[in-house]
């Protein structure tokens, strides 16, 4: 930790591992394929745009730099395609998404069944 | 500093390759799939910074991009039936 970059790099580096590792678990606890795509979809784009971010301050001006922004640029484009056309599929197969119903006191999106 | 990503990122590849495993439907399959397309990216620019070898970040450009068409190609064989077909054959989801 010498520099100033450093410090930058090992800030955004683990701020970058906190949401990928939020957005996995999040993937283990939610209810259903939907929730969960939500949940997939800050993986995407909070922990991998962190994670280039802090590479980014560790590569010098040059060729590697830009190289990195392509690649964060087409994951930047690519993942909410494929988010979309993933649930455009399962609610086109017949995935039912989990409602709540102010009605039906026994049908609720809530752990305690508010 | 990248030996500590490099763990994190493999400590999520695991987790999401334990929700291909479980995942009731095949849509959270296909999903977890991706998620693991995205984190082998982000790891292979990761160990190009670790070993200094900056041409490892081609590898993550070609891999961001066969990641993607993987993903769209499986859901369209799930949707047609057929890689090649325009209309439904109208499959369920197990």
């Amino acid at each position: 930790m010498e520099t100033a970059l450093d410090v930058l790099s090992w800030i955004t580096i683990s701020g970058g591992l906190f949401f990928m590792l939020v957005g996995t678990i999040g993937i283990h606890r939610m209810p259903d394929v939907f929730t969960r795509l939500h949940a997939a979809g800050m993986t995407d784009t909070m922990g991998a745009g962190l994670l280039i971010l802090g590479m980014c301050f560790q590569a010098g001006l040059g060729l590697v730099l830009v190289r990195l922004l392509f690649v964060y640029a087409f994951l930047l484009f690519t993942s909410p395609i494929a988010t979309h056309a993933l649930s455009r599929a399962a609610l086109a197969g017949g995935v039912e998404p989990i409602t709540v119903d102010h009605n039906d006191p026994h049908v609720s999106a809530r752990q305690d069944g508010a | 500093m990248f030996i500590a990503a490099t763990l994190g990122i493999l400590v999520s590849m695991g987790l999401a390759l334990l929700r291909a495993l479980l995942g009731p439907t095949v849509y959270d399959r296909v999903m977890a799939v991706n998620i693991f397309g995205t984190k082998t990216v982000l790891l292979i620019a990761v160990l190009g910074f670790l070993t200094e070898r900056p041409e490892f970040l081609d590898l993550a450009i070609v891999y961001a991009l066969i990641n993607f068409i993987g993903t769209i190609a499986v859901l369209k064989f799930f949707e047609y039936g057929d890689l090649g077909l325009t209309t439904r054959v109208g499959r369920e989801a197990e």
